[in-house]
């Protein structure tokens, strides 16, 4: 079979302009073959290169005491936490997979970013997962939701990793274009880090894992384009099918070998395949790698070098293995029953060369492949839709009408309602070391030997006690409404939630899902966002260690809301100060931590609110502003709280306000199957004055969080707030089977019994 | 108590096992699937997971492998054999235990806590649960609704052989309670000679209170105290 001409159709077909066409003939010196064409296409896709954000990207903070390996730098970034422990996490996309296949796409996604957690040498010990998708009023939404969440419950649940946390918003600008981040987490120790690095002259390069077949050809370049009504036909076969099984194995076998220092370096094969992982080691290596095709595992018969090199086929691995330590690598894989081969070698030539059957099918600088791609500086105009939104003011938000409905409403809302019908899919207690489920602010999981590469063996091995904390978040509403804010508000939001599980943020890994980058509009609203981002990640000193950047995100009817998603780690130090969001005891005062109204809000926290979009069906208005080092003040405030043993519970304001986060305390403590502890309350929101009412209950300003302490230690957190200037109010007590508010004026009530059960069972209802 | 602990490429709870022993004060080890003794092992457990895959059904493949030769003649002379989740459905098709395990009727898979009534007390793996204490542990998994045949059924009960139910908070054994569509809401049962038992629930993942509950440390406990016994019975 002859490859086809390179004509300017193709060159455009893969994706690239006639000017990166001239720069590929100066890299190489003459004119690329189809092989090579396809391989910078990949390289050069927006997925692997970040050619149109990574100059953005250079504004966030990647830095701290504790970053032991930065962003960019591998798969993912390493953080310390102490005592000669790291955590490596990352997450990462599969939007357009699993809006052509929901269950590969999701899965695959899963697996992917697990594979990039253990290639860093840790083990990886939690997954979590941020989904957004359109109405659940469609059947096709439904089918993509369902397809998406068994697809990630398969995959993780098979592999044995515990999914711990999530979000889940449902909105229209979704619909066909729904967003899959899977994000992974792994414990190693310091001395454990592995490295991507193709070193060693003349050092073998062994390929593990399942037969290259031709499934998820050109995968990251398909990624690096919009959607549209027939990607579903044409695309499907760039949908790569996974083997949650493989993958165990593969990792097992990979942390056992790493453990033996027979490894030079090691790559996944992710995006991009073989292509990627080849040349990015021997980019990092500063090396070359002389690859041979014939002796790759092919799956299907007559692959061409072309296909060989694009393949997204799952579950592969490449090794490099320090020369004459091949039998011990060979051992290793045969006891995990492992397909293996060697490849290639490492060159000092510095090229890339592949060949096939003795052929040289392909030959290019490795270095230039995987670092030159083209940087651009796109044009960025802000939206003319902002013009609306600012005018919108607040006399235009109508009379409230029937507030008892309207929280009832907010609660059964999809993206409020809870996630049980999500989590319950999911294991999340394999590994046994979570110790808070999916349902609170953040989820927790516990810091143990068998958390290490090789940990667990011994029974007297010690490791000290430590908890890790994460959460991811993104209200795209706001986002779309004003991008900056909304960043920062991403950001602020996790951070909120780590500390009212009690923990103190480390690193921050964040997944930037946008439209397309060459509409001005949409640029700005990337632009803007990770300006609010990276303002975030450095007031609250949580570097941005890695992520991913998916772009393209659009259906026929337009783009989706930007969703620059944010997932952040913290540290727990003392198990005593894992907290949880629902209320505890009888009796327990409910204090109210941050000012409850942001008078300076021309809308008073009612922009972009749950409330206007569910009661009135507004998605409008300016959003909430976030003053970061007023919210950083409060984090640190209540960890401090926390940590002195003062605090029963703690939970954030975010969508839906207070009202439905004093809904959320009392109805949110789930013990069992059909069992759930059920604690009302009585909330006087009177010393709030004469506001009003659809403010006080459902605006949703920044910086609040809802606390309970017992009687004695609420005059102690009263007292140290008044000391510290920060605003705190006795708002209720704890007690009771209902929830009433009163104030100035007005007094609701409502039996948690009834708000549990609409907010429980919303999702599964809606998808039955 | 010493406990082997079978690893299946493709178990993912070997190691919870392995922790749930040692943490009620028991040796515990993984015992790789190609070997074909469990050695001096007072006990095996056969962990959760999803062993080769759960490649053709759950557990199908296992049995063949050699360590589950070994099993069975451990078993056959009498020896403890506690097989969790995946490991209750390798015990059923490798004829251990009688029925089988299948779908979920919810077609879904299923994590969540459940409250577990102890109904056969004089067994290894009971005998050390309270009265009317229920036991409120994990689940993890998408099928794991018992089934058998009426006879197999019939057999089961007369023999006593159920030794722990669904059930609700207030113990009932109702509808509301079966997460999975089990028959009688059965959650774990044992053979005649009542030295092999499985359950789909994961008492290994409930024994320290850090984790959401301790209750799971009954079940091992109950198997350490009834070695001790026959130990001390030998001696005397």
């Amino acid at each position: 079979m002859s490859d086809p001409a390179i004509t300017p159709e193709l060159i455009e077909q893969h994706g690239i302009t006639p000017d990166e066409f001239e720069q590929i003939k100066v890299i190489l010196g003459r004119e690329p073959n189809y092989t090579e064409l396809g391989i910078f296409s990949v390289m050069w896709s927006e997925h692997c290169s970040y050619k149109n954000t990574r100059k953005l990207l250079k504004g966030f903070p990647t830095k701290s005491a504790k970053v032991l390996v930065p962003a960019g730098e591998e798969n993912a970034g390493v953080i310390d936490i102490g005592d000669g422990l790291a955590v490596a996490f990352k997450i990462e996309s599969h939007n357009h997979p699993s809006a052509v296949e929901p269950f590969q796409g999701a899965a695959t996604g899963v697996g992917g970013i697990i594979r990039d957690i253990f290639t860093m040498g840790a083990r990886p010990v939690a997954a979590i997962n941020s989904l957004r998708f359109g109405s659940l009023e469609s059947a096709e939404v439904r089918r993509l939701f369902r397809g998406v969440v068994a697809g990630i419950s398969h995959y993780g649940n098979c592999f044995g990793i515990p999914t711990i946390a999530g979000e889940v918003y449902f909105d229209k600008s979704y619909e066909g274009n729904p967003l899959v981040n899977a994000f992974a987490l792994g414990v190693l120790r310091h001395d454990q880090i592995a490295r991507g690095a193709a070193k060693g002259v003349g050092n073998p390069v062994f390929y593990v894992g399942p037969a290259t077949g031709r499934d998820g050809l050109a995968g990251a370049a398909f990624a690096s384009q919009d959607l549209t009504e027939e990607s579903a036909d044409q695309q499907r076969g760039a949908v790569q099918v996974g083997d949650p099984f493989m993958e165990k194995l593969c990792m097992e076998a990979c942390l056992e070998l790493l453990a033996t220092d027979a490894v030079a370096g090691i790559q996944d094969m992710g995006a991009a395949g073989l292509t990627c992982s080849t040349c990015e080691t021997a980019a990092r290596g500063g090396t070359g790698i002389e690859l041979k095709l014939d002796k790759v595992p092919q799956r299907a018969a007559n692959m061409t070098p072309y296909e060989l090199m694009l393949s997204e086929s799952q579950e592969r691995m490449l090794i490099i293995v320090q020369k004459g330590r091949e039998e011990e690598v060979q051992r290793i894989f045969d006891k995990w029953d492992l397909p293996w081969a060697e490849v290639g070698v490492v060159t000092d030539t510095g090229r890339m060369v592949v060949t096939n059957h003795g052929k040289v099918v392909a030959d290019m600088p490795a270095a230039k492949l995987a670092d030159d791609a083209p940087l651009y500086d796109r044009e960025a105009k802000e939206p003319a839709y902002l013009a609306d939104v600012r005018a919108f003011k607040l006399e235009q938000v109508p009379e409230m009408e029937a507030p008892e409905e309207v929280l009832e409403n907010l609660l059964a809302w999809p993206t409020i309602a809870s996630k049980n019908w999500v989590y319950r899919q999911y294991d999340h207690t394999v590994r046994n070391g979570t110790a808070v489920f999916p349902g609170s602010d953040a989820a927790v999981l516990r810091v143990k030997a068998d958390s290490i590469p090789g940990g667990g063996v011994d029974a007297n091995e010690q490791v000290p006690e430590k908890y890790l904390a994460m959460s991811c978040d993104c209200n795209g509403t706001y986002v779309y409404l004003d991008p900056y804010e909304g960043g920062k508000i991403a950001v602020a939001e996790a951070a909120r939630n780590l500390a009212c599980s009690g923990a103190e943020p480390l690193g921050t890994t964040d997944n930037l899902n946008f439209g397309n980058p060459h509409n001005p509009e949409l640029f700005w609203q990337l632009k803007e966002a990770v300006r609010g981002l990276a303002e975030g990640c450095t007031v609250f000193n949580a570097p941005v260690t890695g992520g991913n950047v998916s772009l393209y995100n659009q259906n026929p009817n337009g783009a989706i809301d930007p969703t620059p998603t944010v997932a952040m780690v913290g540290l727990i130090e003392k198990p005593e100060d894992i907290t949880t969001q629902w209320f505890k005891d009888e009796g327990d005062v409910i204090l109210l931590l941050g000012a409850a109204i942001d008078t300076e809000d021309p809308l008073l926290g009612l922009g972009g609110s749950a409330y206007l979009q569910t009661a009135h069906q507004l998605k409008t208005g300016t959003p909430p502003r976030c003053d970061l080092s007023k919210e950083k003040q409060i984090h640190t405030t209540l960890r401090g709280f926390i940590q002195t043993g003062c605090v029963k519970s703690a939970h954030d304001c975010s969508e839906g306000g207070l009202a439905v986060a004093l809904a959320e305390c009392c109805i949110s403590n789930h013990v069992g199957r059909e069992t759930d502890s059920l604690l009302g309350a009585e909330v006087d929101l009177g010393e709030f004055g004469n506001a009003r009412v659809d403010v006080l209950l459902f605006g949703e300003t920044q910086g609040r969080i809802v606390l309970t302490a017992s009687e004695v230690n609420a005059v102690k957190i009263e007292e140290r707030a008044k000391i510290l200037e920060i605003p705190v109010a006795r708002i209720g007590k704890v007690g009771g089977n209902k929830l009433t508010i009163k104030g100035d004026g007005f007094r609701f009530a409502w039996e948690t019994e009834r708000l549990h059960d609409l907010w429980f069972n919303a999702i599964a209802n809606a998808m039955k | 108590m010493k406990v082997a602990v079978i690893q299946f490429p493709g178990s993912n709870s070997d190691q919870d096992a392995v922790n749930g022993v040692r943490v009620i004060g028991h040796q515990a080890s993984l015992l790789w699937h190609k070997e074909e003794s469990v050695g001096d092992a007072d006990a095996v457990i056969i962990p959760g997971g999803f062993s080769y895959g759960d490649y053709l059904r759950c557990g199908a493949i296992a049995r063949f492998s050699p360590v589950m030769q070994a099993v069975k003649q451990f078993a056959a002379d009498g020896g403890l054999i506690l097989g969790i989740c995946n490991g209750f459905q390798v015990l059923c098709e490798a004829g251990l235990l009688p029925g089988a395990l299948v779908r979920n009727r919810s077609l879904q898979f299923r994590s969540e806590h459940v409250f577990l009534k102890t109904i056969a007390k004089d067994t290894p793996f009971t005998g050390g649960v309270a009265d009317d204490r229920l036991l409120r542990v994990p689940i993890a998994h998408g099928e794991g609704c018992y089934f058998a045949d009426e006879e197999t059924l019939a057999g089961i009960k007369a023999n006593n052989q159920i030794l722990w139910q669904y059930v609700s908070q207030q113990g009932e054994a109702n509808d509301d309670a079966n997460p999975n569509g089990s028959l009688e809401n059965i959650a774990g049962i044992c053979n005649q000679a009542r030295n092999v038992a499985g359950l789909m629930p994961h008492p290994e993942r409930a024994c320290e209170e850090v984790v959401g509950s301790a209750d799971g440390r009954a079940i091992l406990e109950s198997m350490a105290a009834w070695l001790d016994k026959g130990k001390s019975a030998e001696a005397a």
